[in-house]
């Protein structure tokens, strides 16, 4: 794009990096965020998004904690109580689940519980999804228990651009946050990054390609993979929107979208059965139903444990099964 | 080769026996002020709690759990809490909340099932009432390393059951608390049973305070019915704390006197003469006599305070039985610091669907 004056060289960065910088630049101005979780010192964490963190900020503020993912989130919520801003790691999304007592019962509940006496200025960092050929429990999309709880709010960027402005608003934010991290897009994408602290507000979506035909809705790692697909569709203007925030939705830029193009596709990597796709198709059903002109195609994850690497991308959402979808609610439409 | 790398010895300490006898070396050093006050606070426990279980009976508020039996793990721990302190309690800690000047008619007012009675005071350095079973020890873990990452002063102190020793959250923070040397105070009040099931279906362990060895730190066995036992216990723990030793863990051994809840009907599954038995220990009658013979004790004292406390707790449901329900609307106003989209919609729609 063409601004009329020279722009300014900005350093291209993958997402890890854009993660690294916005937690270095955080730490830097506020003396209460620490990090803690597990392998986070030293060595950086297993994705090397906390590397030399340690280093510049000591081993107080960058805590290699014990091997105990509730033992982490339980804690974090103390030390929030009580005036500290923890960004806790978690390593894998498969190894969230113990810590899930403390995330559904606790730390979503405490202002509530308490009157707004106690909040918990929480960031839950988390690589999350599938791509990376890893071991089981390495390679899920669980993002649907945590939408589906009120009082936390679920975050999952796709580019490293967006990674540094919504970790920078999550960090800011008064209430804890799910920080989902695609570890497909990590090294994926590289594109420029602001030396500067900027902010992407959470709650709002993002059109990533303006279009008039069909309204795609996607999220993370398939973000990348959508507009791969939606390229190699030249006769067909697909409008292409990335939610960044899973919670709150941004309903209304959805809706305004689905208005325009009365026809969508939804491509989310997560198993199908109550999955994100459903909630988003009520909500256009609640309010933009009159306004569609082919039922809502859905591009998912099938209802199986994600197959290990050999069988991987049997499952994995691809460029093909979009490809259709998109064919399909136009050939539909009437 | 072959060798012992660790022996460990697990303490007991009891100061006040069943006649109300102390042992002169061991009573920690208070004046009978404070003796005093905490029979009175003692006495006030007991007189909500009766009340409160006389009131679910009624009908007048909900399902509540009893203390009765458990007030000198509770009233002697609470008692020296310093300002900065802070308590984490269970869903049994009516002896903490009062110790710590929770105003009376708000108690009354959450186990009435009302979010609003646990809009503590900012006077009263507690967290809210935890019903989940272990969930809160990693809170307490947690805020007592704030305190150490702020260089405050401050201990925790965190209360719980025998059955919370079984839950991983307690293992979890057991082990946080050692290895970042936590100044938390676990006190473990094993009352017996967690709900039907005794201490011996709940572990294997000669005792529940030796699981603090396998974290790094004391354990100690108190008489958990006798006042100077916890007190002193406590003070120990507390000076520990503050001075950057680290955590420690108090397991109170005690009794639950009445039912796990008003839900439950402890007949099924203790026999009375148990019940009887532990009766006997009455952690109030036992701290009376030793009054009684240290000569801190009248007729005249006795219903000066147990009228004092019936009237507090009359006072306290007149006050909470007059507060009106919230509007539908106001369940929405403490998920986030601010509504989201959904929820001003959602707000909005309440008003019209809820009479």
């Amino acid at each position: 794009m063409f601004l009329g004056y020279r722009r300014k060289i900005m350093p291209r960065l993958n997402m890890v990096e854009a993660i690294n910088l916005a937690l270095k630049q955080e730490m830097e101005k506020d003396k209460s965020i620490i990090l803690i979780g597990e392998d986070v010192g030293e060595d950086g964490g297993v994705f090397r998004v906390t590397d030399g963190l340690a280093a510049l900020y000591g081993n107080e503020r960058v805590i290699d904690s014990p091997l105990a993912e509730s033992g982490i989130v339980g804690t974090c919520i103390g030390m929030a109580a009580g005036g500290m801003k923890p960004v806790a790691e978690i390593q894998f999304e498969g190894f969230v689940f113990p810590a899930i007592d403390q995330l559904i019962c606790h730390a979503s509940r405490l202002r509530h519980r308490s009157r707004g006496r106690y909040t918990v200025p929480l960031v839950v960092r988390c690589p999350i999804g599938g791509g990376i050929r890893a071991l089981e429990h390495h390679s899920e999309s669980p993002e649907t228990y945590f939408i589906h709880t009120p009082g936390i709010k679920v975050v999952m960027p796709s580019t490293p651009y967006d990674a540094k402005g919504l970790l920078i608003s999550a960090m800011r934010d008064p209430n804890p946050v799910i920080f989902f991290e695609p570890k497909r897009v990590y090294r994926a994408i590289k594109e420029e990054v602001p030396e500067e602290e900027y902010m992407i507000p959470l709650g709002k979506a993002k059109i990533v390609k303006p279009g008039n035909d069909v309204t795609l809705i996607t999220y993370g790692a398939s973000l990348k993979i959508s507009l791969e697909a939606v390229q190699h569709m030249s006769d067909i203007d697909v409008e292409v929107i990335d939610l960044r925030t899973l919670s709150p939705l941004d309903t209304e830029t959805i809706i305004s979208s689905v208005k325009k193009t009365g026809k969508v596709v939804i491509v989310q990597e997560a198993q199908r059965n109550n999955g994100f796709a459903a909630e988003i198709i009520a909500r256009i059903n609640e309010k933009a139903l009159y306004s569609l002109e082919s039922p809502i195609e859905r591009v998912t994850g099938y209802d199986v444990v994600v197959p290990l690497p050999r069988h991987e991308d049997m499952y994995l959402v691809n460029q093909a099964r979009i490809i259709n979808a998109i064919e399909k609610v136009m050939k539909n439409a009437i | 080769m072959r060798k012992i790398i660790e022996k460990f010895e697990v303490p007991y300490l009891q100061i006040l026996n069943e006649q109300g006898i102390a042992d002169e070396k061991l009573i920690p050093s208070l004046s009978p002020a404070i003796i005093k006050r905490m029979y009175e606070l003692m006495i006030l426990t007991r007189t909500f709690d009766d009340k409160a279980v006389k009131l679910q009976r009624q009908g007048r508020i909900g399902t509540f759990a009893s203390v009765k039996g458990q007030e000198a793990c509770q009233i002697p721990s609470a008692i020296q809490m310093q300002e900065h302190d802070m308590a984490f309690p269970a869903f049994r800690e009516h002896g903490v909340f009062i110790t710590r000047a929770m105003p009376l008619e708000k108690l009354f007012q959450y186990w009435a099932g009302d979010e609003r009675g646990m809009d503590i005071p900012k006077n009263v350095n507690m967290f809210p009432v935890a019903i989940t079973v272990g969930g809160h020890l990693p809170h307490a873990v947690g805020m007592a390393m704030s305190f150490k990452f702020y260089k405050k002063e401050g201990a925790t102190l965190v209360y719980f059951g025998d059955g919370a020793t079984s839950e991983g959250d307690f293992h979890e923070a057991m082990n946080f608390a050692g290895v970042f040397k936590a100044p938390t105070v676990f006190i473990c009040q094993n009352n017996q049973y967690a709900i039907s099931v005794p201490v011996k279906e709940q572990t294997a362990a000669q005792s529940l305070a030796q699981k603090a060895i396998a974290y790094g730190f004391e354990g100690i066995q108190v008489d958990g019915n006798d006042v100077f036992a916890v007190y002193s216990a406590v003070q120990d723990a507390l000076k520990k704390a503050r001075n950057g030793k680290g955590p420690t863990f108090i397991e109170c051994f005690t009794y639950r006197m009445g039912d796990h809840t008003t839900s439950d009907d402890a007949k099924k599954y203790r026999s009375e003469n148990e019940v009887k038995k532990w009766e006997s220990k009455d952690p109030i009658e036992r701290l009376k006599k030793y009054m009684v013979k240290k000569k801190m004790f009248s007729d005249s004292y006795e219903k000066e305070v147990a009228q004092k406390a019936e009237q507090l707790v009359q006072d306290a449901i007149t006050k909470f039985e007059s507060i009106q329900p919230i509007k539908p609307e106001e369940m929405f106003d403490y998920m986030y610091d601010k509504l989201t989209p959904d929820l001003k919609e959602e707000r909005e729609s309440v008003k019209g669907e809820v009479a």
